[in-house]
């Protein structure tokens, strides 16, 4: 081929932004990367009209390449090629001796594995969000992505965060950001958290080792990013490098694809195809636009306008007043109310990182507006931030969020039967009957769609949270974005870019979105009816009109909205401090001279060496978080003696590993994880007493996960799975013979259910184990399908395998054994029902409630159920698990199958808790658990019918306790109250 | 193993028979026309429902916990929707659902959508649970030793028609020659079952005419890429469930590898037969099974014959072999859900060197863990020539998303195609002159 002068040009459109690259004879003539704020045609067109500026409307050969760019070259008949494709073809040619190239962009994270054979992966769905999470993340700390990468260099330590994804360490980095832990600190653990996600997402056991390359966005701009994963996969500076091109290789690569394929064109023919390729819908048909007209929206504005609430000019008040502060998981309200409820003074802003000096500020704005002739005699605080602000600035009480807003809501509308709010993180809903808090839903991680996520979405699309809502009211074609969780919705948000959908269509669908998860996700509405006829909504998310008005559509209902909707809670907590008489906050003076200090330390309380944030005031107050229990505290409210069946089944077969002895046939490991939890003590007698010297897993920490995350092939599955790995990894580390896991298709038979199953993932996680394990040491893994219903198949079933694997054990011996461990297995099971009934007695003689923490055998462990039956216990509750109360009811009737072992015993603890007044249920439900989304229905319906709470909890990787404890908090108050 | 309902259930009476129109969720396209004419043929008013658009999955997510399985948000949604849409009297509309019964929570799909009809207001509207197992009693809806007979060949002339469908389709030189002779066989052979005593015989003639005719497509041959797909039967099958994958592939000049239902059937036998073997359950029924899975079994083989005698067109791979290929991988004890089967479905493929792979599955499906994404490695590990591609199927899931990740299992599909079939690659000089201009990258 003669020398080619032709330029061949790439362009990529990716989720976020958009790159061009023009190559002449080889070399890069010129290059661009932008935001395309969603205007992906536009954007491109402008950026190729720039391009003409500089090279003249010279003849170009043209290939597109990116998620966003798919409609646009399908449209416009210009070659595509697939973005991971793209960068293979790129690296293969300039840099051949790369092992693996790291590529993360706004949404997609790509690991490409060179070497025997290509080996190409994108994150799964349920994983998304790589630049687009640092840019949320900054957004939370109130810092642009640069500063972010500059205090990430500052960092001292690493606090774990989820690596689910990015709405789970969205919630693990408020708690932080509200519990005052530094930002250099936080900077980096967020950047870690991406580490962790990619590696453990896309490599899956597979080494990350050699010639690595970094590609990408978020990888060229943030060095601290690129800090993070050379720590983390022990690479140096020579193996792990950014090439110069990193930021647009795909564009880059798509140019080289250019050479193969595609027309000739000059770049404003280009400009204009593509500017006027026809937008093809291929995503779900458009929704109805929110408003038909001016006049409707007018009608709409009217109506809302006459919820107000009295309002008072400071200047001309003199008298008594009264603060309530809410300091919410991204913003913090204020209201100063007269003695006759009337606002004197409000204040509603971003956290912007540091709620702290937020309301510092403010107090010295309300001491100068107050001067002498107001007198504060009480405060109040609620919202996430209550503890460490009561801390601070000396608060005279806290109210807890439920609370504080049903307060706000009974005093503007006395007959009101439903509140929902919609925050910046959360979303709240209650349910009065009598003049008390009948229910109480809040969301979890994965329907945490509200109102910080538009913000920052809105902030990424160049609007302000307001303007954007703006857009919304008179969309034509608001796009369907679904509902299941932001990370979809964001990659939704790119399907409509695709088909050309403008910012108001986004807008419009997103407030539909938000909304849909909330009646649907949260409340689990079938009708307006389930709400109730005297609906408040409120919080930050429904100032706008849009949310307002999507919610009034999709219920078919007119509500109320206060005019104050953003500051409810911190009214409610106003309401609240009226009962005071004189007040213990700050006085100005000392909020002039006040210092607010953190720093990081490790409680020595117990095993769990909680990572605690202290936090030190001036005056010597202190407040300290992070701690699972109220131990580092020094305050805890029970008495230590109370019984709690999670404790004591843990130690309970913890010391199950002192009857191991030495026996003649060699070493036996049981990693102690899902089912084994509960039959641990069945095969630890079984193979003692056939002679096997057996070995425990220790009870799972952090590390046991991150021991064993490496080899995690399916990010969606449960945490108590995910476990597993680092159980046998440990085990493997231990040297042992054998590692004993069996098949289980079939619990333990208990009466009253219509059968016995496992579910899926703890019956055959064994078949996962063993084809994900990478390398077993000496040991063997051991995984027999058995039978434990029955004494004979189990005899001749042990026989068989075991001896298939060289064991040749006498079918006396065997028999013996099985006898042994069956008796085993009772003794536990009765000491749990034993020790269950010690403890509602105990409960009783001394006036405690009684928590069924009721979730499945696995969930005692720590790791697992993070400390909540400890969080519990400090609370007062008497706390039993479902095991050990559900022989004391009868199975009940429920309208699914009741075909699993573990599900039965819960159905049969929620009628024992709807029967006894004194007992209350909470359901922890691990993420991803795909049997209980059948079973939370049936055991909420159980409670309801009994007139009970019911409270669910889903748990995961990290679980913000802080949340588990509002809600306990509030389910205590509910019954306080009631 | 006898599954008792916990609650009392609407029955579908000899009385409805007469005039309730009974609605069919469209899980597999072809081979649930069949069925659906069958039932038609002995009186009974089915209906498939062929709807589709984004207001099914709305529906369902109103009424189904959101975080139940993708396939029952839309099978129920779709019920729920063509009730409330006024083509049907709610009060004469019946619906089917199949229920296979087991570990996997799939087994509840019937007790949610009686939930879901109840919440929507609709809970005198009777759910006929379609089972062999019988585990529901309907005076009006028997499945006669005739009615089974003719279900059972629906079923074999459904896999037969997918399969001649999706190997004729990309080829076809007149776009929907090949979709119109679905049609017309789908006429042809459900008039002739409710007319005719079945015969064997003529079922043997019907498969050779039927291949014969295909064959006389125009076609042109030149091979394209082979995709096959797997997965959890309601995404693997129902285009409402995965967005319209196959005619997606074909579109990108694919070529589609479907293994048909009949191997999710005798999967189903199978397991009764493990099950005895591995836990010494079901003693009594064992014996009927093998029976079953001898007879199904020569049934498959028949047909793979006939298509060999052709010789035009690849036939499935028979379920004993299909059987054969797990070991090693996964135990049949597997048996949640698609259990081993779906493994053994990749492994199917490979062996008839179909190599790249879909595999779908609904948003956090329990057993797929295990053995869809569980089994990657290994697959990979012992096959290095597979190229899989796991697309997961949700409401909120973006077509776009799953198309990109699609188009990235295409291009390596190109890739190991071009490895075999070298072509002259002139790019070298450009490649050299770009690598001595540009930096080499800094180092960080």
């Amino acid at each position: 081929m003669v020398e080619n002068k032709e330029i061949m040009l790439g362009i990529d459109i990716g989720s976020t932004t958009a790159k061009l690259v023009a190559c002449r004879a080889g070399k890069i003539i010129y290059s661009k990367y932008e935001r395309h704020m969603s205007r992906v045609r536009q954007k491109t067109a402008e950026m190729l009209r720039e391009m003409k500026r500089v090279l003249g409307n010279v003849t170009v050969k043209a290939a597109i390449s990116g998620s966003a760019g798919l409609g646009v070259a399908e449209a416009a008949h210009i070659p595509f090629i697939q973005e991971v494709a793209a960068t293979t073809e790129l690296v293969e040619r300039l840099h051949p001796e790369t092992e693996a190239v790291i590529e993360l962009g706004g949404e997609d994270a790509k690991i490409i594995f060179f070497g025997s054979g290509i080996d190409e992966r994108m994150n799964g769905t349920c994983a998304g969000g790589t630049g687009a999470f640092i840019d949320q993340m900054a957004t939370l700390l109130g810092v642009d992505a640069d500063e972010l990468d500059e205090l990430s260099l500052r960092a001292q330590r690493i606090y774990p965060i989820a690596s689910r994804c990015g709405v789970f360490a969205k919630t693990d980095v408020q708690p932080l950001l509200n519990q005052g832990a530094r930002h250099e600190d936080i900077a980096a653990s967020i950047y870690q958290a991406v580490v962790n996600q990619t590696i453990a997402g896309l490599a899956q056991g597979r080494r990350i080792t050699g010639h690595v390359l970094f590609l990408g966005g978020p990888l060229s701009f943030c060095a601290g990013l690129r800090k993070r994963f050379r720590e983390t996969l022990g690479l140096d500076e020579n193996m792990a490098c950014l090439p110069e091109y990193a930021r647009h290789s795909v564009a880059l690569g798509a140019a080289f694809f250019a050479e193969n394929g595609g027309e000739s064109t000059d770049i404003e023919t280009l400009a204009d195809t593509i500017e006027s390729a026809p937008a093809v819908r291929t995503s779900r048909a458009a929704l109805p636009p929110l408003f038909e007209s001016r006049e409707d929206y007018e009608r709409f504005c009217a109506r809302h306008a006459k919820a107000t609430v009295g309002t008072l000019d400071i200047s001309s008040y003199s008298g008594t007043a009264y603060l309530g502060i809410d300091c919410g998981s991204t913003t913090t309200k204020l209201v100063l109310l007269s003695d006759k409820c009337e606002i004197l003074y409000s204040y509603y802003s971003s956290n912007k990182g540091n709620p702290v000096e937020v309301v510092r500020e403010q107090l010295i704005k309300i001491y100068s507006l107050c001067r002498d002739k107001i007198k504060i005699l009480g405060s109040a605080v609620t919202g996430y931030g209550e503890e460490l602000i009561r801390a601070a600035f000396g608060v005279d009480i806290g109210v807890v969020e439920t609370v504080a807003h049903y307060s706000a809501a009974k005093y503007f509308m006395p007959d009101v039967d439903f509140i929902l709010d919609i925050g910046g993180q959360d979303i709240k809903c209650f349910k009065i009957r009598n003049g008390a808090i009948d229910s109480i839903m809040l969301n979890e991680a994965c329907s945490s769609g509200c109102g910080s996520f538009i913000e920052t979405f809105a902030k990424s699309m160049g609007h302000t949270a307001e303007s954007f809502a703006e857009l919304a009211l008179f969309a034509k074609h608001p796009v369907n974005l679904g509902s299941r969780c932001t990370v979809f919705m964001n990659s939704s948000v790119k399907q409509s870019q695709k088909d050309g959908a403008g910012a108001d269509d986004i807008s419009a669908g997103l407030s539909v979105s938000v909304v849909k998860n909330a009646i649907y996700k949260v409340i689990r509405a079938a009708g307006p009816d389930d709400l109730g006829r005297h609906v408040v909504v409120q919080g930050g998310t429904f100032m706008s009109n849009a949310i307002l008005r999507a919610f009034e559509c999709e219920l078919g209902r007119e509500v109320v909205r206060p005019e104050i909707a953003g500051l409810m809670g911190a009214y409610g907590a106003a309401l609240r401090a009226m009962k005071l008489e004189s007040s213990t906050l700050l006085i100005a003076e000392e909020l002039e001279s006040f210092e607010h200090k953190s720093k990081a330390a490790t409680c020595g309380g117990c095993a769990n060496n909680c990572r605690l944030t202290v936090n030190t005031f001036s005056g010597g107050r202190r407040f300290i978080s992070g701690n699972r229990c109220e131990k580092a505290l020094g305050t805890a409210k029970g008495d230590g003696t109370a019984p709690n069946l999670y404790e004591f089944k843990r130690n309970y077969l913890v010391s199950l590993s002192e009857k191991s002895v030495k026996g003649g046939r060699g070493t036996i490991g049981i990693p102690v994880a899902l089912g084994m939890y509960e039959l641990l003590p069945l095969w630890h007698a079984l193979f003692t007493h056939l002679g096997f010297e057996v070995v425990m897993s220790g009870m799972s920490t952090r590390e046991t996960y991150e021991k064993g995350q490496f080899t995690i092939p399916s990010d969606t599955a449960c945490y108590p799975a995910k476990l597993m790995h680092g159980h046998v990894e440990e085990l493997i580390g231990k040297n042992v013979d054998l590692i004993f896991y069996p098949s289980l298709t079939y619990n333990v038979e208990e009466k009253g259910s219509e059968n016995h199953y496992n579910c899926p993932v703890v019956a055959y996680y064994s078949e996962l184990l063993h084809g994900n394990l990478e390398d077993m040491g000496r040991s063997r893994f051991f995984y027999p399908y058995l039978n434990i219903n029955s004494k004979r198949e189990l005899i001749s079933e042990l026989i068989k395998y075991l001896g298939e694997i060289g064991y040749d054990i006498p079918k006396s011996e065997i028999k013996a054994a099985v006898n042994y461990s069956f008796a085993a297995y009772d003794e536990y099971m009765s000491a749990v029902r034993t020790e269950g009934e010690r403890a509602l007695e105990y409960a009783r003689k001394n006036g405690r409630r009684i928590m069924i923490l009721a979730g499945r055998p696995y969930h005692i462990d720590e790791e697992i159920c993070h400390g909540i039956d400890k969080l519990a216990s400090s609370l007062g509750f008497v706390v039993v698990s479902e095991d050990s109360v559900s022989h004391l009811a009868e199975t009940p009737r429920v309208r699914v199958l009741n075909q699993w072992t573990y599900h039965a015993r819960l159905y049969r603890a929620a009628v024992y808790a709807a029967q006894h007044p004194d007992t209350e249920l909470v359901q922890l439900v691990s993420f991803g658990c795909g049997v209980d989304a059948i079973t939370t229905d049936e055991v909420r319906r159980i409670l309801e019918d009994g007139g009970k709470y019911c409270t669910q909890i889903k748990i995961d990787e990290i679980t913000n306790l802080g949340a588990v404890k509002i809600r306990l908090r509030s389910l205590m108050a509910a019954l306080d109250e009631a | 193993m006898v599954i008792h309902m916990a609650q009392d259930y609407i029955r579908f009476t000899k009385e409805m028979k007469r005039d309730y129109t009974i609605l069919i969720p469209n899980m597999l396209p072809v081979h649930f026309r069949l069925i659906s004419r069958v039932f038609q043929n002995y009186g009974y008013k089915t209906e498939l429902l062929e709807t589709e658009g984004p207001q099914i999955g709305e529906t369902g997510l109103k009424y189904v916990h959101n975080d139940t399985c993708y396939p029952a948000i839309l099978v129920i949604g779709q019920f729920i929707d063509a009730i409330k849409s006024g083509r049907y009297d709610p009060h004469k509309v019946a619906l089917v659902l199949f229920q296979t019964g087991g570990g996997c929570r799939a087994s509840n799909y019937i007790s949610l959508l009686r939930k879901a009809l109840e919440r929507a207001g609709y809970e005198y509207v009777p759910v006929i649970s379609f089972s062999l197992a019988g585990i529901e009693k309907h005076p009006g809806w028997k499945l006669t030793p005739a009615i089974l007979h003719r279900l059972l060949y629906a079923v074999m002339y459904g896999d037969l028609m997918m399969t001649l469908e999706n190997q004729t389709k990309p080829y076809e030189l007149n776009h929907g020659d090949a979709a119109a002779k679905s049609e017309y066989w789908c006429a042809r052979l459900t008039d002739e079952m409710a007319h005719n005593r079945i015969s064997y015989g003529k079922v043997l003639k019907n498969y050779r005419d039927m291949i014969f005719d295909f064959a006389s497509i125009p076609m042109n041959r030149t091979e394209k890429v082979k995709v096959g797909i797997v997965g959890e039967i309601f995404v693997k099958f129902s285009p409402l469930g995965n967005n319209n994958l196959a005619d997606f592939l074909n579109s990108e000049g694919a070529e589609v590898v479907i293994p048909g239902l009949l191997d999710f059937c005798m999967y189903c036998v199978y397991n009764g037969l493990v099950d005895k073997n591995l836990y010494g359950r079901g003693r009594f029924t064992a014996p009927v099974q093998k029976l079953a899975y001898k007879f199904l079994l020569k049934k498959q083989y028949d047909m793979i014959n006939i298509m060999k005698e052709n010789g035009m067109f690849r036939p499935s791979t028979p379920f004993d072999h299909t059987v054969s290929l797990a070991d090693g991988y996964i135990s049949h004890g597997v048996k949640m859900g698609e259990g081993w089967l779906l493994t053994a479905e990749m492994l199917e493929l490979a062996d008839e060197g179909v190599n790249n792979i879909v595999c779908t599955q609904p948003f956090g499906c329990l057993p797929n863990h295990i053995c869809g994404k569980g089994m990657m490695k290994p697959l990979k590990a012992k096959n290095p020539d597979l190229n899989i591609i796991a697309i997961d199927y949700d409401t909120g899931a973006s077509v776009v998303n799953q198309q990109n990740r699609i188009k990235l299992m295409l291009a390596g599909a190109a890739r190991m195609k071009n490895k075999k079939s070298p072509t002259v690659n002139d790019n070298e000089r450009t490649d050299s002159a770009l690598l001595n201009n540009t930096p080499q990258g800094l180092h960080v």
